[in-house]
């Protein structure tokens, strides 16, 4: 698939739940770049996830808009699809039953789905577990068939909500270096949001701390890293701490 | 080697299985010979008392005797294939009714709280006091008892889909609607599938309901059905027709009990 992502716009977007209530993040803008990799981190409450709830339509907003190549997010789409920190896949299907769901809801013909679904479970190393029922998969393999379930939309976007922070620090690793890998090759926007400063080095091409109450952005950093990345190596190590301390001071600004 | 070992390993696990098999049946055997034991009992003491003598033939023996002319003549199996189909279309239409009651209960919170005291009090109501509205109400007695049957079996259908539906995952239709589910594809790819199994125990539910409600509702003014061939056996005083006619609603209950369990079992995803 010869992609190369979409422009993500996002215009003095506000949220509140309700009229009376306090509002969860205040005039926020935002832009991210065609194919960008662009990681939300924040503490909890500041209202990074309902962020990204609006941006894959499942929340409206109070105020603001939210445009990809100029066409406004209104309600949800599996043109930009979202990944939550539980992987919610469907327990009576099989793998592949799972991540064909989407393709059926949109009406494509069986040979069409089986031959996506092929492709995309080996893309996610799941082949042999195909006909498996995902309640017998372990939490990184359920995770990788919800990313399947995902990227066999051919989304333009696709929407991360801390989907690693209940694995194990080997699952996480290797699931962070394959979801970037995968959405660069197939020229996907990801947004992630996460508490993780690692994981934002690991994963981002361009990191925003959202920090106060209502939720605001606070500071841009450029994660200007090699492809490949490890936890050791001296560059991430640099802009770890750069980050740390800017997150530090961001966080602390607001109180 | 290792082939030997596998072929041990598998007839261990074989071995294990038929004396599983056995225990089962035996322990069932055991249950049913207790049972058979107090029923010769029970015939026997009726047997023995003069005032209860004319009632002997309940006691096993003379039922089993009875069996071969209740089965040659067709009275049993035309008496099961007519409340077979009071039940059968009963159970339908609790079926047809209750399913959407409780997916309302379960999708509205508006209808759940408008509906729950007037359909708890309705529930606790004895199905089989309907019996005179549904005299009037019905054009033929049949109806009148597949009304009967209807009254008595929705309400486990209704409560046990309401209860599925409360168990369902929220963020599943989250997902099913990011994914570009309509509402249709959410009814038949997420909530029907996902509530099989507390549908399939609910149906379970009401067909026990329904068939201890359908031989006292046969009791009406028809002339076919297990409860009718009681009735009828009651007054002409042939006591043997009336124990094999329990007999067999009991086998037929348990059987259809048994294909419910092996559905239930088909459509459980459930794994604890």
């Amino acid at each position: 698939m010869d992609r190369s992502g979409v422009q993500i716009s996002v215009q003095d977007l506000t949220h509140s739940y309700s009229s009376r209530g306090p509002v969860t993040f205040d005039k926020v803008n935002l832009e991210s770049k065609p194919g960008e990799v662009l990681a939300i981190i924040g503490r909890s409450g500041c209202g990074k996830s309902t962020l990204l709830h609006i941006m894959a339509g499942l929340l409206a907003p109070t105020a603001g808009s939210i445009r990809l190549n100029n066409v406004e997010v209104k309600e949800p789409s599996p043109k930009w699809v979202m990944m939550f920190q539980a992987p919610h896949l469907f327990p009576w299907m099989q793998v592949s039953q799972n991540v064909g769901i989407g393709l059926k809801f949109a009406n494509f013909a069986e040979d069409k789905i089986r031959e996506r679904v092929e492709k995309t479970i080996k893309l996610v190393d799941l082949e042999e577990y195909a006909e498996s029922n995902v309640q017998d998969l372990s939490g990184g393999q359920q995770q990788r068939v919800a990313l399947a379930r995902s990227l066999v939309m051919e989304p333009e976007m696709l929407l991360l909500d801390e989907p690693f922070s209940a694995l194990d620090a080997f699952t996480r690793a290797s699931l962070q270096k394959d979801v970037r890998s995968i959405a660069k090759s197939m020229g996907i926007n990801l947004v992630i949001v996460t508490h993780s400063i690692d994981e934002a080095v690991l994963m981002a091409d361009r990191a925003v701390i959202m920090a106060g109450s209502p939720g605001k952005i606070k500071e841009e950093i450029m994660v200007e890293l090699p492809e490949e990345r490890t936890a050791q190596d001296p560059e991430v190590q640099k802009i770890r701490g750069h980050l740390m301390e800017t997150f530090r001071q961001a966080s602390t600004a607001t109180h | 080697m290792a082939a030997e070992i596998g072929t041990a390993q598998r007839s261990s696990v074989a071995v294990d299985l038929i004396v599983m098999v056995l225990r089962r049946v035996l322990f069932s055997a055991v249950g049913l010979g207790i049972l058979f034991a107090l029923w010769w009992f029970g015939g026997w003491l009726l047997e023995s008392n003069p005032a209860t003598m004319s009632f002997a033939d309940f006691g096993p023996f003379p039922t089993i005797d009875a069996v071969p002319y209740m089965v040659q003549s067709g009275t049993l199996l035309d008496a099961s294939l007519a409340s077979g189909y009071r039940l059968g279309i009963g159970l339908l239409l609790a079926i047809a009714t209750g399913i959407p009651i409780g997916i309302l209960m379960g999708r509205s919170n508006v209808f759940r709280k408008l509906s729950n005291t007037p359909f708890q009090f309705l529930r606790m109501v004895s199905p089989l006091s309907w019996e005179p509205i549904a005299v009037i109400a019905m054009p033929t007695w049949d109806q009148a008892i597949i009304f009967l049957i209807s009254m008595a079996a929705v309400w486990p259908v209704a409560f046990a889909t309401a209860a599925g539906l409360a168990k369902l995952d929220r963020a599943w239709f989250k997902v099913a609607r990011n994914l570009g589910a309509s509402w249709w594809d959410i009814l038949k790819e997420i909530i029907l599938p996902a509530i099989a199994f507390d549908v399939m125990t609910g149906i379970r539910l009401a067909l026990g309901v329904a068939w201890i409600v359908i031989v006292p509702a046969e009791f009406l003014g028809i002339t076919s059905g297990l409860g009718y061939t009681i009735q009828d056996s009651r007054e002409n005083l042939m006591y043997a027709d009336l124990a094999v006619t329990i007999l067999a609603i009991g086998i037929i209950g348990f059987l259809m009990d048994g294909i419910c369990q092996a559905l239930i079992k088909r459509f459980s995803w459930h794994r604890n």
